[in-house]
């Protein structure tokens, strides 16, 4: 989208064969990844993640039709997850007790349409304004919808939060949804459709103008446009997407609870999508799938995990604010130049000690974390394998020391780094003008 | 009251702007018709600006009435006044920075084309909004940077842009504020003749600095000096009139 090029190109050829086949090739390549990624990892933590970061998927790319796509940055998008999963498990229940025949595959849109009808509701409010007034309605409601979820302890299930049991729908084909492996599936199919879908609608008349409200709300009212009614439908149907995700965690863990829509899951899908880089199709599914993937290992290593979190996404904003899909991006000239072998050697060398500083900057936490919050276990710890005791001035010496080295040696390797690839971005581009 | 003419494009009466107790626009009267190139010029704080804001649905006037064709449309928003075919550039460059320039035009054409909010069809395979981007493109000279980001253009290239997103939804009435600010004299002439070209067939109301492309376009003028109109004429009697001079040539030293 924000590619530049000073090339020379006729206006694009319409239906261009090569495009059109590039993208379904795209998609069926997911697929392919999607049906054997469990035959690797096919542990039983294998697949709990697996399934847990293609829900994330979903949502934070739900998240990114609002942040990336239309410039609104939302405090609350968790209400739409949480609620669409809420009413996707009481639907289980009442249907489960009338013995409806409705099978457990389409549960996901129940939760779809319950996160497009608040979506509706919770939107016709928030639209009317953008910017920092949007933030602080969403904020809002987000507060309401979770102080309300601890008030009607009848429909949140209060602390417990309510459960329901996915096996005991009607079971078409002898599908029992049992084992993790087939609810895997499940999530892995609505996932790509929601995937297709989502990236159909940021090609349509609707999605290009959500980025022309982004860049410029000014100039779109004077090409005949209501900025306020593309906002609206922008959140309500990011809403949609958001509640098919709740709908896939009901059936996932078989249980609710007003965690799932309250501040902390809000907060999680910013992260993952921020991280991700909100620029590209492609990063709020890099950041879930990496964030999901360090919730699920940093939390059985360290207690702290959470504290990592907060410093990632400080540093990304301070210093990636691209994200990771906009790191990659940046070096796709490089490759199209085929300048990136000039450049590697430079990440390599950026890489090092950035590493050793933040080996510095763990170990310090981790030895405050023993001496403060586990004073009562002593002062002997083990960190990356190596006993110690965190009370010697030796690990601390080296921490610092690997902490200010690392820092010093990473900022004077950056400084080359940001200069040598400056250096292969031009003559990638003068390759390209005299090929 | 009968009209045996056709309603005029455009049709002022007594449009008065207050911000607090000043008064910007202090009761215009003016008459655009159909198919004419009308300049409007003034001293620094005349008020032109605020006359394109408040017939654009920028500002909501205070008093009296915008007539577009025959129908009042002052105080609407600023997009039902566009899709009553009324469309506008601006002093101060507006166009979409992180879109590319095709992007931009083709946002443009989105709403006249019909497709409006449309979030089932790929715009990518819209024939007719391509073409209409294409003939836009190649109308303001762009059409060779259609990749490219809007906001790495240069300066004239994003004036002609702005330009190319007004005139995509094929309006009846165009205003342009100032379209030839701050550009060279070779720039200048390329704008004026984008400007001759797309004004064809059109209503042009501009603000114009530049008395050269006022007076080489303009089949009439208008003067604007401290919020009302001293006089509305020909260029050759406008530019005889003692008023004017008095009021603006003369301080700029024509």
């Amino acid at each position: 989208m924000s590619r530049v090029s000073g090339s020379r190109v006729s206006a694009p050829s319409l239906n261009s064969g090569r495009v059109f086949t590039g993208t379904y090739g795209v998609w069926v390549a997911a697929a392919v990844v999607l049906v054997v990624l469990p035959q690797i990892f096919s542990s039983g933590l294998g697949l709990t993640t697996l399934s847990l970061m293609g829900m994330m998927i979903i949502f934070a790319l739900s998240y990114n039709m609002l942040l990336g796509q239309t410039g609104l940055l939302s405090f609350g998008h968790a209400v739409f997850f949480g609620l669409g999963g809420f009413i996707t498990v009481h639907m289980m229940n009442l249907v489960e007790a009338d013995h409806v025949p409705l099978p457990l595959v389409v549960f996901p849109l129940i939760g779809g349409i319950s996160g497009l009808v608040f979506g509706i509701i919770f939107g016709a409010v928030a639209t009317r304004r953008a910017g920092t007034a949007f933030a602080m309605i969403t904020l809002g409601i987000a507060e309401l919808v979770a102080s309300s979820a601890l008030i009607l302890r009848h429909a949140f299930g209060g602390e417990e939060g309510i459960s329901t049991d996915r096996t005991d729908l009607v079971q078409p084909f002898g599908i029992t949804f049992g084992p993790q492996l087939q609810v895997y599936y499940l999530i892995a199919a609505w996932c790509l459709a929601s995937m297709a879908a989502m990236y159909a609608l940021a090609r349509t008349p609707f999605g290009r103008m959500c980025n022309a409200v982004r860049d410029n709300p000014e100039r779109v009212r004077f090409i005949g446009y209501n900025t306020q009614t593309v906002r609206f439908m922008s959140f309500s149907l990011s809403g949609f997407f958001a509640g098919i995700a709740g709908g896939l965690i009901a059936i996932n863990f078989e249980l609710m609870s007003s965690t799932q829509l309250g501040a902390a899951q809000s907060g999680s899908v910013i992260l993952m999508t921020y991280i991700g880089g909100v620029g590209e199709f492609i990063g709020p599914i890099i950041g879930a799938v990496l964030v999901t993937y360090l919730q699920v290992t940093l939390s059985d290593v360290t207690d702290v995990w959470e504290l990592y979190f907060g410093l990632l996404f400080i540093g990304m904003v301070m210093f990636v604010p691209g994200g990771i899909a906009g790191l990659l991006m940046q070096q796709r000239p490089l490759l199209q130049g085929r300048q990136l072998h000039r450049v590697l050697p430079y990440y390599g060398l950026a890489l090092l000690p950035g590493l050793a500083a933040i080996l510095g900057l763990s170990l310090v936490i981790e030895m405050t974390n023993q001496l403060t919050v586990h004073a009562s276990d002593g002062p002997a710890m083990v960190f990356f394998y190596v006993p110690f005791n965190a009370n010697a001035p030796l690990p601390w010496l080296i921490a610092v020391i690997l902490l200010a080295g690392g820092t010093w040696l990473f900022l004077c390797a950056a400084r080359t780094t940001g200069h040598a690839y400056r250096e292969a971005l031009s003559a990638a581009r003068m390759r390209r003008e005299t090929a | 009251m009968t009209h045996a003419s056709p309603a005029p494009a455009l049709e002022l009466a007594g449009l008065k702007k207050t911000f607090g107790p000043i008064e910007i626009i202090r009761g215009i009267d003016l008459v655009i018709p159909t198919g004419e190139r009308h300049a409007v010029i003034g001293p620094n704080g005349a008020g032109k600006s605020t006359l394109f804001h408040l017939i654009s649905g920028q500002y909501r006037p205070s008093g009296g009435t915008i007539r577009l064709r025959d129908e009042d449309i002052a105080g609407l928003a600023p997009q039902l006044i566009n899709r009553r075919g009324l469309s506008r550039s601006f002093q101060i460059t507006n166009i979409f920075p992180r879109l590319s320039v095709w992007e931009n035009i083709r946002c443009a054409t989105l709403w006249a084309m019909g497709y409006r909010y449309a979030f089932w069809r790929n715009v990518e395979r819209l024939a007719d909004v391509r073409q209409r981007t294409e003939e836009i493109l190649t109308e303001i000279s762009l059409l060779d940077r259609w990749r490219a980001p809007a906001g790495v253009l240069t300066y004239a290239e994003q004036r002609a842009l702005d330009i190319g997103i007004a005139i995509a939804g094929k309006p009846d009435i165009l205003l342009l504020d100032e379209p030839t600010a701050g550009m060279s004299h070779a720039e200048t002439e390329r704008a004026v003749s984008l400007i001759r070209r797309v004004s064809e067939k059109r209503t042009l109301l501009m603000i114009e600095h530049d008395m050269g492309v006022v007076f080489d376009l303009a089949d009439r003028i208008s003067v604007l000096v401290y919020g009302k109109i001293i006089a509305s004429d020909t260029p050759e009697r406008v530019k005889a009139n003692a008023a004017v001079q008095d009021a603006y040539l003369g301080t700029e030293g024509a």
